[in-house]
């Protein structure tokens, strides 16, 4: 069995509003360093199979075809046998 | 023989029953609903994927919704040259299906915008906008969070070279600018085609705009010309 940890990040041109909208309030709360917060995915989960070469297979159709929207976000994952 | 609509409900759709009542006690046309978990799309002539929350818009908006079991039946529909529409919601689950090209980002603006806007017809020459006035604005509501069209140049280039924006979101007075974009859509576009002519996206609602006690009645163009277009 393998646990997956799998980032998925919008590319750097594509807007986030939402890290916009989070670094609003770091400068009400007083913290004038901060700039180009971006909040992306993290998403971790078990594949049960012990193949290591079948695991990454899964994950990387899991990826490309539900978790992440090729056209805007790039993924990466990786696997940690348990 | 009479035009018949299937509205297909997801879990978290709710403007299922808009779709649903102004189609068949307003506008007169039978219609069905059809559940996510069929696979039977009824015999229907149109589909219509409505707007709302599938999924609460977990993950991505319309992202898992677009692997219910009854979308195997509506891409083949589709690709098959069968009639669909998305509506906000429904619009985004065709793009996860990649039966339309680009992606919905959230609003330019950060808020969710609910508001009356009013939208040009880039292209009359389609089954869905032959009816519509020429050079006639038409006023339908929208209400989403994330309705930001984007797309790389090459889909853009392609959806203009092919006349695949049909509407773009516009003043009252039919200006294409920055002031009257909702949510900051590239090129202002909020409805596009695909290549064989017989899938719409749209984000604004037309379905909430084809009942005068609603004070707009525009939205019943874009179904009336569907429906005699397909009877003619």
């Amino acid at each position: 069995m393998y646990k997956a940890k799998v980032l998925i990040r919008r590319r750097a041109s594509i807007l986030d509003p939402q890290g916009k909208a989070v670094e609003k309030g770091a400068l009400l709360l007083g913290l004038n360093n901060i700039s180009n917060t971006r909040i992306d995915k993290y998403i971790e989960f078990t594949v049960d199979t012990d193949e290591e070469i079948a695991a990454k297979e899964e994950v990387t159709t899991y990826c490309k075809k539900l978790l992440a929207n090729p056209i805007m976000e790039d993924f990466e994952f990786n696997l940690e046998k348990i | 023989m009479g035009i018949k609509f299937g509205v297909v409900v997801f879990p978290g759709s709710n403007c299922d029953h808009d779709a649903y009542y102004s189609l068949k006690k307003v506008l007169g046309y039978d219609v069905s609903f059809l559940w996510h978990k069929n696979t039977s799309l009824q015999n229907c002539d149109v589909i219509i994927l409505p707007g709302g929350f599938s999924y609460g818009d977990y993950l991505r908006t319309g992202s898992i919704a677009r692997f219910s079991p009854i979308m195997n039946s509506v891409i083949e529909f589709a690709n098959s040259g069968g009639y669909l529409i998305g509506i906000c919601n429904g619009f985004q689950i065709l793009l996860e299906a990649g039966l339309l090209p680009g992606v919905m980002l959230k609003n330019k603006s950060l808020q969710f915008v609910c508001k009356d806007v009013y939208l040009s017809t880039e292209n009359y020459n389609t089954i869905f906008t032959k009816e519509i006035p020429d050079k006639e604005v038409l006023k339908v509501p929208v209400a989403h969070g994330e309705g930001n069209y984007f797309a790389d140049e090459d889909t853009l280039k392609d959806l203009v070279k092919n006349n695949r924006i049909v509407f773009k979101y516009t003043s009252g007075s039919g200006k294409v600018d920055e002031e009257n974009n909702p949510n900051g859509s590239v090129m202002n576009i909020a409805g596009i085609i695909n290549e064989k002519g017989n899938v719409l996206g749209m984000m604004p609602h037309p379905e909430r705009s084809c009942n005068s006690v609603l004070g707009k009645t525009d939205g019943a163009l874009i179904f009336k010309s569907l429906a005699n277009s397909i009877l003619n």
